[in-house]
Order: structure tokens, then C-alpha cells, then sequence
């Protein structure tokens, strides 16, 4: 089904401490997919922005982007769904675009975390959850998703070194992502317990150790969305939408089935997605999973069909993942090297899958000149889950 | 009372729910039930899911649980810094029913264990804030 592709895609730096605002920002992404399509504002019929609110003080964000990006008199609205909102901004763009209502569409992902604290983050996270029962204990997205890892690691044996070896992989990726914001190259030594130099391995939310967890950034991302007859007449390398596949779950960790089973939307947004496309997880070439903590990628596998339940292990311990081996997954580094600015972060895994498909990856490009793949973006602790297929 | 006395730190004053906290000052830990269908809740519901009704009495949560995963935090939000280190956990009660809270001081965290009995108790802080946590059998 080709009916709706990407023809430019965009991303910011992803940085701490952005030196501009919130507009600003999201022009350097809009800029970069504009000029990768060929297009002017003239050929879109409609913006979507994608934030979670209250890191900056705008209210409504959609008109006064729209404004500095000079995309009046067009539609435009705002859309959330936490760290998957321009994952999901990107399905309703699909649906506008499919429906017929607009045959060009901007997708734009944004977020400027550094105006607060790192404790201040950290309760609008926690106010991502219930609010009414469950932030009033003082819940923070690492012990969240530290209840998953806790069980998950009794069940199935996962260890600690393992953990680590999700970071490993993305430290060498982000090493060589000019975007990313952590580019330091990580060791083992860096995890050891006990040793005050080992900048890895303090606890943040046990299991979870600093190594495990993503950074706050800054940063914006852009998608742009087009009709088959645009897309035709515009791009040279239409990237195509073959599948989507969105769920929820229920938010109160008391309402949740299996912790050892990881995220269920993860297993729910795949199957939809995978039956979509008329592909299984065997066809797909090179892969973005949501790595918010090392313990999200290896349930993503999972929940991916990449390994079997409790199996995930096995990828990152045989490299399974890696550039060179069988279904490389976040070779720019993932969330945990680029950083996550919530908003921009489906965008930015959108932007890498589909330079990876037109074979312009640079030196993370994936050799064999893959044709399928996938972006799994989750939103909240598995609240939201977002898979997408893209081909050639 | 004002749903503002429940927890560490309230995020919420007003809710149907907030015979809740009257139930934990008189030392209950309560979820609600639906008097048409017999849908048991906790967190508790002023509507029931299943059927739409809103006829719904409270019923006091069991006294025995299995610590379904838990974890402890290092780091804490905005609000609530002079807390750490704290751990917080679920419980299973079987029956579909769980609970999220935090467990008791009086658990070393060495000792804590997925799938170790556990109970549940109301907790008064010095505040006079009301909560409930997770303790020993």
C-alpha cells in the first residue's frame, strides 16, 4: 500500500541547554525537512505540532509555530501523547492525507526541557501517570519503568551486564551521530559498583542505574507528509507509510496484567502495524525502538517479535543489533545517546529510518541497502504505544 | 475531607472519591464496589466501567498480598526531595485486584523480594498527611 510517504524529514541538534526559544527551535528541524523535500509553504495544506506540555510556558503551541513558521492561513493543531506525540501527530497526518481532506502535511516534533529542573522533569514525568493515586507516593518515569525491569530481570534472568550492554551499543552510535547529545564513548568500567569515578553506576531507581536512563534535551524533529501524486511529482526517494499500528494501556501500575511480560502496547501497536504492512518481523531491514532505559529496548524486541518473550537478552548479548548484525536496532545512537526531547523523539527516529531507506545514514547507513523499517515509539510507562513500517 | 490530605503530596483537592481519606483517618484501606454489578476497584471508582452505574459502596482491601515488583528511588520529583531513598512496589491480592504504594521503612531494602508476603496498613505522616503503605505480613 503506497498511499502516503515521507518526502523530508528534519532534525535539530539535540542539546542540553538550547540557546533560543521555543519557535526558533522548531524552525531548525522545519527548515532542514523543507529543504530536503523541495518544497515552499505554499505546497502544505496543514501543520500538526507535537509536544508535551508544561516544559515551556506556551500555551496552545500550534498557532504561534504555525505563525513563525509561515504556515498561516492553514490548518494547524496541536497533538500529545508524551514521548510518542509526533509519532502519533504522524498518524493523524496519515489520516488526513489518506482521508483526502489535505494532500501535504508538516508533522512537527518539539521540546525545550532545559528551562526547568532535573526535579522539576522529573514531576511533570511523574504527572504523566495518575495524578489522584499513584504521584502522590513520589513517582518519577526511571521507577516506573524500574518495576518493569525489577520483575522482568527476576523472571527471565536479565543481569545487570546486560543492561549495560544496551548502553554500550548506543554509546557507540552516538559517538558517530553529530545530532546526539551524549557522544562521550562509555565502558564497562564506567558501570562498576562501588567505585565513586564510575559515572554510570550510581542508582537512580533501583534496578536502574544512571547508565540505564536517557537525558532530558532539547531538540525538534520534522516529517513531512505527502499523497502518492505529490509525493511522485516532488521527491526522487519517496519514503512510503506501509503500516501503523497505536494502543493504550491502562496508566495505575495496579491495573497492570504481567510486569515479566514487558510493555503490552508494545505486542498490540506491532501486530497491527506488522498486519498492515503484509510483513513479519523477519522482513524488517534496520529498526527504531523507544530505548527511554536500556530495559525498554530489550522488552521492545520482544514485543517487536524480534526475540521471543524473556529471549531479548540473546540480541544485545550475540550483537544481534548492531549495524552489522541481523536487525540493527538504533544504530544513531537511540534515546540514550541522542537524548530524549519528548516531543521531537518520534520524529527523530522517523528522520533516521527513513535516511537509512534512501540509503543516506552517513556512517551509521546499514549496508545491504535495507528496504523495510521500523519506528517503535512508546509514550509514558507502555501508557502509549506507536509502531510504524516504512518501505521503499 | 479534602482529597488534598491523601499522600506524601496531593496533586488533586476535589474528587468523588474522597470518602477515601476519611476511610484511611479511621484506619481503612478501601476500594469501591458496584452495587448493580459487583465490580470490585482499587484504585477507587465513582463509576463503574462494566456496567456505567454509579452506585458504589467501598469495601475494605485484603490483608494478604504477594509484592508483585517494586524498586527504590534515588532521586526524587520536585516536592519531594527530603524523601529518598524510598521504596515503592505493587501488590498482588489476587482476584485482579492490586495496589501501588510505597513499602514500609521497616523493611530493609536487602530484605525486600518479588513474590514475598506482604500486607497493608494506613500511614499518618508528621504533616497529618494521610497515605497507606506496604508492610510485613
Amino acid at each position: 500500500m503506497k498511499d502516503v510517504a515521507v518526502i523530508g524529514v528534519g532534525q535539530s541538534s539535540f542539546v542540553r541547554g538550547y540557546e533560543g526559544s521555543i519557535r526558533e527551535l522548531a524552525f531548525e528541524a522545519f527548515r532542514e525537512a523543507m529543504q530536503d523535500a523541495g518544497i515552499t509553504q505554499k505546497g502544505v495544506d496543514a501543520s500538526i505540532f507535537c509536544s508535551a506540555p508544561e516544559y515551556d510556558k506556551q500555551r496552545s503551541p500550534a498557532g504561534v509555530l504555525a505563525e513563525y513558521l509561515g504556515l498561516n492561513p492553514q490548518p494547524t493543531f496541536y497533538v500529545e501523547s508524551v514521548c510518542s506525540s509526533s509519532s502519533t501527530g504522524v498518524k493523524v497526518g496519515y489520516s488526513m492525507i489518506k482521508s483526502g481532506l489535505h494532500d501535504v502535511v508538516v508533522v512537527l516534533g518539539f521540546q525545550k526541557m532545559s528551562e526547568i529542573t532535573s526535579a522539576e522533569s522529573q514531576e511533570r514525568m511523574g504527572r504523566g501517570a495518575d495524578i489522584q493515586w499513584e504521584a502522590p507516593f513520589g513517582t518519577m518515569m526511571p521507577a516506573y519503568y524500574a518495576l518493569y525491569a525489577q520483575a522482568y530481570m527476576a523472571k527471565h534472568d536479565l543481569t545487570h551486564d546486560d543492561l549495560m550492554s544496551v548502553r554500550l551499543k548506543a554509546s557507540t552510535y552516538g559517538v558517530i551521530n553529530e545530532r546526539a547529545v551524549y557522544r562521550k564513548p562509555i565502558k564497562p568500567e564506567d558501570f562498576k559498583q562501588g567505585d565513586p569515578e564510575a559515572k554510570m553506576a550510581g542508582p537512580v531507581a533501583w534496578p536502574l542505574r544512571v547508565g540505564d536512563c536517557c537525558a532530558n534535551a532539547d531538540g525538534s524533529s520534522c516529517i513531512i507528509l505527502a499523497n502518492a501524486k505529490k509525493a511522485k511529482a516532488f521527491s526522487k526517494k519517496p519514503v512510503w507509510i506501509l503500516g501503523i499500528g497505536a494502543a493504550s494501556e491502562a496508566v495505575n501500575m495496579a491495573a497492570r496484567p504481567d510486569f515479566t511480560k514487558g510493555l503490552s502496547v508494545g505486542y498490540a501497536a506491532a501486530a497491527q502495524a506488522y498486519k498492515m504492512a503484509g510483513i513479519t518481523p523477519k522482513d524488517v531491514k534496520v529498526a527504531e525502538v523507544h530505548d527511554c532505559f536500556t530495559i525498554a529496548e530489550i522488552m521492545a524486541y520482544e514485543g517487536l517479535g524480534f526475540a521471543p518473550m524473556g529471549e531479548g537478552k540473546q540480541l544485545i548479548r550475540e550483537k544481534t543489533t548492531y549495524k552489522d548484525g541481523k536487525i540493527p536496532v538504533n544504530v544513531d545512537g537511540g534515546l540514550l545517546s541522542k537524548g530524549h526531547p519528548i516531543g521531537a523523539t518520534g520524529g527523530s527516529q522517523i528522520r533516521t529510518i527513513t535516511l537509512q531507506l534512501r540509503g543516506e545514514a552517513g556512517p551509521m547507513q546499514v549496508a545491504g541497502e535495507p528496504d523495510i523499517g521500523l519506528v517503535h515509539n512508546i509514550g509514558g510507562v507502555g501508557l502509549y504505544g506507536n509502531v510504524t513500517i516504512f518501505g521503499r | 475531607m479534602g482529597f488534598e490530605k491523601f499522600g506524601r503530596k496531593s496533586f488533586t483537592a476535589v474528587t468523588k472519591t474522597a470518602k477515601f481519606v476519611d476511610l484511611l483517618a479511621e484506619g481503612k484501606v478501601e476500594g469501591t464496589v458496584c452495587k448493580d454489578c459487583g465490580a470490585k476497584f482499587f484504585p477507587p471508582r465513582a463509576d463503574c466501567a462494566k456496567c456505567f452505574s454509579k452506585n458504589m459502596d467501598w469495601f475494605e482491601m485484603p490483608k494478604k498480598g504477594k509484592l508483585e515488583t517494586f524498586t527504590t528511588a534515588y532521586y526524587a520529583p520536585f516536592g519531594f526531595e527530603g524523601d529518598p531513598p524510598y521504596t515503592m512496589g505493587v501488590v498482588d491480592f489476587g482476584d485482579g485486584l492490586k495496589l501501588f504504594a510505597r513499602i514500609a521503612k521497616d523493611i530493609k531494602p536487602e530484605d525486600v523480594k518479588v513474590g514475598m508476603d506482604v500486607t497493608i496498613r494506613p500511614l499518618k505522616y508528621d504533616d497529618d498527611q494521610l497515605s497507606f503503605e506496604i508492610s510485613k505480613v
